[in-house]
């Protein structure tokens, strides 16, 4: 017997260590659910850390009110199963309540209008703790992100003046109004997601395979057809077949043309991508500090 | 990609051409993404540069972009087919010791870079003695920018004697050296054909055959209690888990146990990883284990093999780096974490403060400035479980916060 844990297994004991480190250190935690694969793998590595108890907090999911009808459909089929409690904040009632603005024109996203609902829908629950599917080889000012980040009562991500995170020894002592965010997958790789949602088996929405869509094409952009979107004059919706790398508001989550159907040919894809997955994520290309600067405000 | 996991940290001074290295390390790996790509050349053809910036791939904040020096820890990812490695990417500067230490305190392989250049200065002193102190098993001292001393032969020798002379002082277990041009890519990735009075592996060869697992602790079991599980549900009517995660050791079905503080004793019944029931764990999995009595144990206690106990005292010599703005004061208080328990300390004595540059201890000092490292004897509110740092990281590393503002200040390793 060699005692050595080859890197999922050990990338797995560390999230599930992070996410009972949590659980113990805040009072009233929950874990943003988006319905992307990333968040999707924590909370099946949240039912894993406290099995055979039920996960022991709320899904809160950011509803922009712009979801792809699958990824609710399988929302709610995975609530149901795992039995967890689920928690919507509403973008649409947060802009109908004058907290947030709706974007206009042809580029118009929901995208920053999820911060003063995301901020809202934690201080009305009390959450101390959000846990997120952030990676940190997702974008480079995530590649800063701690395991427990703090926020100031603004909710505010302050890169400068962050805790050291010295071993495994993570500090989640705060004061009355701050809250953490709380990153269990920090240490993986898009790669690492594929190889263990195919390990563990784990179900995802239909959205991540190869489907026939109506989409339409914007710069290199592949945007899905929906009556959330604008056509740009010389824009016409087409059919092709495509699959999302990574899944968001329908109107920012850009789609790529492929053929692969199932988990090998994803992981082969992704094996031999040119492109990050956040590549044609129109969100992050408004600026190049885009992502930094959203999360500083407190975003995801 | 059934490899094993390397954490390494990188360190060195401004312009070694840290983040140059990982920039190289990354492309001759094929780990940056065409798009990723396409922004760096973009900017450094703003920047009216001749050849690309592999810097601005981990310089991620915008301050950093801006100042071209990184400010804080980034963590990096690739892979190649035989390992997956993460390195934490820490800056060089004095006064940003702190992030060195963060970096350094999870890794099993440090990257020292000297500039061929300049040779062995203040800063790699400081660097090694961090990794030294942090306990780092491996350290790869990287002489870079072979390219400026026309990849001379001499030069590297008379670097590595300099850097033995000075190691000899300090407590490293493996240290390895190579010739390097990170802007070139020599011995990077690919082998210098510039070098061939070479005859050691690349960098990244080196990497990859490092010896991870035997880094662990397998000999002294050791489990801090993160919470208990406890269902309430009919089918797991009475069933009480410890969950945590193995600092170091293996466990088997049916070991006596010993748990902390209470000196209660019991037996392994089942361990648990998830929906697994498993006939042995080791470090670092987290499982649950279901204990043969009915015993009362929460969190921050301690389960060990009833044969084989850690220290168990309210008084401990250690060795501190201070993080805080507000220097550590002789006679003050704060809160300490160590594994999964939590308490108060106070500093009763600082032995001495460790002079960086000249490796030489100060006596009789009353106070601890940020980024100084001294050794210190504190008492805490409750008994601590521990092992020293050396034998154990885990159960001989402490965290020191600050009660007013809760901020992390000091890294303690247990002497």
């Amino acid at each position: 017997m060699s005692y050595r844990l080859e890197h999922l297994a050990e990338l797995e004991a560390e999230s599930i260590y992070v996410l009972r480190e949590a659980f113990a250190q805040f009072e009233n935690p929950c874990i943003l659910f988006s319905g992307g694969k990333d968040s999707i793998v924590v909370t099946h590595l949240a039912v894993k850390a406290f099995y055979p108890a039920k996960i022991p907090f709320p899904l809160v999911h950011i509803d922009t009110g712009h979801n792809f009808d699958e990824t609710i459909a399988f929302r709610d089929e995975l609530i149901q199963k795992i039995g967890a409690q689920l928690i919507v904040g509403s973008v649409q009632e947060a802009i109908d309540n004058g907290l947030a603005q709706d974007e206009k024109g042809v580029h118009a996203t929901r995208n920053t209008a999820q911060i003063p609902t995301l901020l809202d829908a934690i201080e009305k629950n009390k959450f101390d703790a959000a846990m997120g599917g952030a990676r940190r080889d997702e974008e480079k000012a995530r590649a800063k992100e701690r395991f427990f980040s703090h926020r100031d009562d603004f909710g505010q991500w302050d890169p400068k003046n962050q805790r050291p995170e010295l071993w495994n020894l993570y500090n989640g002592r705060k004061k009355y109004g701050e809250h953490f965010r709380v990153f269990p997958i920090s240490n993986w790789t898009e790669m690492d997601i594929w190889e263990y949602i195919k390990k563990e088996n784990i179900a995802l929405p239909s959205l991540y395979f190869s489907h026939e869509r109506e989409v339409i094409r914007r710069g290199d952009t592949i945007l899905a057809n929906s009556p959330f979107i604008t056509l740009k004059p010389n824009e016409k919706v087409t059919k092709e077949i495509v699959r999302f790398r990574t899944i968001g508001d329908l109107t920012i989550t850009g789609a790529v043309q492929s053929e692969a159907s199932t988990l090998d040919h994803i992981i082969a894809e992704v094996a031999a991508a040119c492109e990050t997955e956040r590549g044609n994520r129109a969100d992050d290309q408004r600026s190049e500090a885009a992502m930094e600067e959203r999360k500083k405000e407190g975003y995801f | 990609m059934k490899g094993e996991l390397l954490r390494f940290t990188t360190a060195g001074s401004v312009d070694d051409g840290k983040s140059t290295l990982i920039g190289r390390l990354l492309y001759d790996s094929k780990s940056i993404f065409q798009d990723q790509l396409a922004a760096i050349e973009n900017t450094s053809k703003k920047k009216g540069l001749d050849e690309i910036d592999f810097s601005l791939l981990t310089d991620g904040l915008k301050d950093e972009r801006e100042q071209g020096i990184t400010i804080d820890v980034a963590y990096r990812y690739f892979n190649t087919p035989n390992r997956k490695f993460i390195i934490a990417d820490t800056p060089g500067h004095i006064q940003y010791t702190r992030n060195m230490v963060t970096g350094a305190s999870t890794a099993n392989a440090a990257l020292i870079l000297i500039d061929a250049r300049n040779g062995v200065i203040e800063q790699t002193k400081r660097h090694s003695y961090i990794a030294s102190l942090l306990q780092i098993p491996h350290v790869l001292v990287c002489i870079n920018k072979m390219d400026l001393v026309n990849y001379e032969e001499s030069a590297f020798e008379k670097i590595k004697e300099q850097y033995k002379d000075f190691a000899a002082k300090l407590d490293i277990q493996d240290f390895k050296f190579i010739p390097i041009s990170a802007l070139k890519g020599d011995n990077v990735v690919n082998r210098s054909k510039k070098m061939e009075w070479y005859n050691g592996s690349t960098l990244l060869h080196s990497l990859e055959n490092i010896p991870v697992a035997n880094d662990l602790n397998h000999i002294d079991f050791r489990f801090a209690v993160q919470t208990v599980l406890r269902p309430h549900s009919d089918e797991y009517h009475d069933y009480r888990g410890y969950a945590g995660r193995i600092a170091s050791g293996i466990l088997r079905i049916g070991d006596p146990v010993t748990a902390l503080p209470s000196k209660l004793q019991s037996s392994i019944k089942k361990i648990h990883c998830a929906e697994l029931e498993l006939q042995e764990a080791y470090a670092p999995q987290s499982i649950s284990i279901e204990l043969e009595d009915d015993i009362d144990i929460s969190r921050g206690d301690m389960i060990v093999k009833t044969t084989n106990q850690p220290e168990n005292s309210q008084e401990i010599d250690a060795m501190v780096c201070w993080m805080g703005e507000n220097p550590m004061q002789l006679n003050g208080k704060y809160s300490i974490q160590h594994t999964a328990r939590s308490g108060r300390a106070i500093i009763k004595e600082i032995v001495y403060i460790v002079d960086l540059n000249e490796l030489k201890r100060i006596e009789g000092k009353t106070s601890l400035e940020k980024n100084g490292i001294a050794r210190i004897k504190i008492k805490t509110t409750t008994p601590l479980f521990f092992d020293s740092y050396r034998k154990n990281r885990n159960t001989g590393s402490f965290i020191l916060i600050e009660e007013t503002n809760f901020n992390t200040v000091g890294a303690g390793m247990i002497i």
